[in-house]
């Protein structure tokens, strides 16, 4: 209710976000489908955290979870998320209004869909400003002008007089960030912002986000399933599989210490540009587990070339690693004694596949030798 | 870049498809027209994928299905496997075919909801009436197991059944029933998750050795061009900048939007930190009113007069590499994108969209560039 006024006289201390055990699940007619199942995490005031997971992961439920912007109806949310001290897990949506796009924004993957089609750019820029803020029409203008100019819209002035019809992709994808940043929030999420956008345009618009936030102070959730996207552009990650966090560490240590066998085949499967070409990709047999009943165990442990019976009986818990910051939910991790020995075991046994070049053998055909050239 | 020229194109007999000046243009009101394709050749070897690059609006799709005569190009010759496809019409270009087929992005959106699995595979098979009715289920059979989808359930299911890769797999086993020789592959993978992308990448070589394709491979990620293919042409804005072998051509990009492209690809390694200054500005011009000359030049950093005036043509600039390019980069040369292309103000400001002023171009006195001064 009255949470929002206290901000500016006492500024809270402890992390922007700090997400606790946080539960979603949406009721189906085959069961709940448990989206987010507890995932915890906290994060800092200018900070970047990147999500990656595949589709169905639960990094895009977790996001519009933390936001409240998920249906009333059918959906569960267990568990806390404070905002600079402040519980958001069960306030009405009157009561988010003061948190959305002043405190926290969102910017979402397809930005033809996120705009008004039949509302002027402008219209839709002054429409947050006047929400928020306390200003006249004519400020708001104004103010509209200058956060076009300062995604480096060209002629900002005209095109506020344009429908999102009549701008490029990456142009509108600029405008869904003008309006995110509207009113300075402290907290930025963006959900797959530019994989509707080609690399160059993309590479464009990252930059521009990350200058942004550099100038606001401003700290970013970027959701993604590009483990490039993330690599060069966040101080933290968190993997997602099955609606949990599986892995998270600094950027730098997940890559050079990855300790969860999903990260790493995850890494192992894109291609990459520094190898030749014909370089035979690694691949993750089957596919992520049902999240209405899924099983016992390690989520990941019916596609993990490291599975050990224990895997299949007792879930993980997410444990850190020596390196402050890290935690992983797996028994036999990638890079230590119990992860080669697994490793080891089902490859005399001939059970799983390799994750070295020439595995894969598991979904049948996929297991090409395609190592030729 | 933005070239002509045919220099890169291989002796012909050795072609299985051979593209010579493919133009593809989309007529608009009042006389006006859509570039999508302009003066581009290529060729393809038998058993060879040639990879095709760029970004959206390059031209890519549409040289891919100007290659199958959906719709026929405006002009320009297209030899297929000995036949030019352009003189071609109605039975005897019908009858081409079955050994051209297609695979498209959305798995899903490309195959008939209302039918089951093994129908949509086997429906090349009962057009063209090839074998009995035994032989041509003992085929779906076949290329239905090839692909790692179990023919049985096929005969029962529908796509909505089977997830989007799985949908992918069944779009590759009903391109390659028919025995085709060539399959263009427009966007295969763009729609997948990364794990899955990785299994139809794979999939897709194997099928490639199985059967004795020669594939088209069109997309926009560089990394999985680059994993696939022979043989790797750029294209911009309807024009070819560069084509060569993919090891060479991402170590050494010679043309500019090699380059461009290749700096904007994301990294998964947090030692190469993106670098803002090594990113391509602006937008891609229009296509209905293309820049003069080399249609890069409005965001080249290494754009001269001459870019404006003069199109590019392909040359060999190493061995199997040809660019279409004035001023290509030496080896191991940095572009730095900061500085603007060949516009009319010569901004200092980073090269976003609105300085880019297409020069103007006067029919008597030539492009309008730049002052001296300016730059």
């Amino acid at each position: 209710m009255s949470v929002t006024h206290e901000f500016a006289e006492a500024p809270y201390e402890g992390p922007l976000l700090e997400v606790d055990d946080l539960r979603t699940s949406f009721d189906t007619q085959g069961g709940a489908v448990r989206s987010v199942d507890g995932v915890s995490f906290t994060l800092e005031r200018g900070k970047t955290l990147g999500i990656v997971g595949e589709s169905g992961s639960g990094k895009t439920v977790l996001s519009r979870s933390i936001m409240n912007l998920l249906p009333k109806r059918g959906t569960t949310r267990r568990g806390s998320v404070r905002f600079e001290g402040n519980e958001i897990v069960g306030l009405s949506d009157a009561e988010m209004r003061k948190f959305w796009g002043a405190q926290m924004a969102m910017v979402f993957q397809d930005p033809m869909t996120s705009l008004n089609p039949v509302m002027k750019i402008g219209n839709q820029l002054k429409e947050s400003i006047r929400e928020h803020l306390d200003v006249t029409k004519e400020y708001a203008g104004e103010l509209a002008e200058s956060l076009l100019a300062s995604v480096r819209i060209p002629e900002p002035r005209q095109r506020l007089e344009e429908y999102p019809h009549q701008l490029s992709g990456g142009m509108r994808q600029r405008v869904c960030i003008a309006i995110a940043l509207a009113c300075g929030p402290k907290l930025l999420f963006a959900d797959e912002p530019t994989t509707a956008l080609d690399v160059t345009v993309q590479a464009q618009v990252l930059d521009l986000m990350r200058q942004q936030q550099d100038e606001r102070f401003m700290a970013m959730v970027l959701i993604t399933h590009d483990l490039g996207v993330v690599a060069g552009r966040t101080d933290n990650i968190a993997v997602m599989y099955a609606g949990r966090i599986v892995e998270q560490a600094p950027t730098d240590v997940l890559f050079r210490d990855m300790k969860m066998p999903y990260t790493e085949a995850l890494l192992s499967s894109i291609p990459k540009l520094n190898e030749r070409s014909h370089t035979k990709l690694n691949v993750i047999p089957g596919r992520p587990p049902d999240l209405i009943n899924p099983p016992p165990g390690c989520k990941f442990a019916p596609r993990c070339t490291y599975v050990q019976e224990r895997c299949l009986e007792e879930e993980p818990p997410l444990r850190a690693a020596p390196t402050p910051g890290h935690r992983f939910r797996c028994w036999f991790p990638v890079g230590t004694p119990e992860g080669a020995d697994a490793l080891a075991r089902n490859r005399a046994r001939g059970g799983a596949p390799e994750p070295s070049v020439g595995a894969g053998a598991s979904v049948g055909t996929a297991a090409a030798q395609g190592a030729s050239s | 870049m933005a070239g002509v020229g045919t220099a890169h194109l291989r002796a012909l007999d050795d072609a299985l498809l051979r593209v010579e000046h493919l133009l593809v243009e989309f007529p608009l009101r009042h006389g006006a027209k859509v570039n999508a394709v302009t003066d581009v050749s290529l060729d393809v070897l038998e058993g060879e994928t040639l990879g095709l690059v760029g970004e959206s609006g390059c031209g890519k799709s549409t040289t891919g299905r100007a290659i199958v005569q959906l719709p026929p190009p405006s002009a320009g010759s297209v030899r297929f496997d000995g036949k030019e496809l352009t003189q071609l019409h109605g039975e005897t270009l019908r009858n081409v075919r079955p050994r051209m087929q297609m695979i498209f992005q959305d798995p899903i959106s490309s195959l008939n909801p209302r039918r089951r699995v093994a129908d949509i595979v086997a429906e090349g098979l009962d057009i063209w009436r090839i074998g009995d009715r035994g032989a041509r289920a003992a085929k779906v059979a076949e290329v239905l197991d090839a692909v790692g989808i179990d023919p049985k359930n096929a005969r029962t299911r529908r796509p909505h059944e089977y997830s989007g890769g799985q949908c992918q797999r069944i779009s590759i086993a009903r391109a390659i029933v028919t025995e085709p020789k060539l399959i263009i592959c427009d966007e295969p993978v763009s729609a997948l998750d990364v794990s899955v992308q990785a299994q139809i990448i794979n999939l897709l070589e194997e099928m490639k050795r199985r059967y004795n394709l020669t594939l088209i491979f069109i997309a926009h990620d560089l990394a999985v061009v680059k994993n696939v293919s022979d043989r790797v042409m750029v294209m911009y804005l309807g024009r070819a900048c560069e084509v060569g072998p993919p090891d060479d051509l991402f170590a050494q990009p010679a043309h500019p939007y090699t380059a461009a492209l290749l700096a904007a690809i994301p990294e998964p390694d947090p030692e190469k930190k993106p670098d803002p200054e090594r990113v391509l500005g602006g937008e891609i011009p229009s296509p209905i009113d293309p820049p003069s000359g080399c249609r890069f030049r409005t965001r080249c950093p290494k754009a001269e007069p001459r870019c404006a005036v003069e199109v590019p043509e392909m040359r060999e600039i190493r061995p199997a590499q040809f660019v279409a390019c004035h001023f290509p980069l030496a080896p191991g040369e940095q572009l730095d994108f900061s500085a603007p292309g060949l516009r009319a103000d010569g901004g200092a400001d980073r090269g976003y969209a609105p300085d880019l002023e297409p020069v103007r171009w006067d029919p008597d006195t030539g492009p309008a560039l730049p002052s001296e001064d300016d730059n």
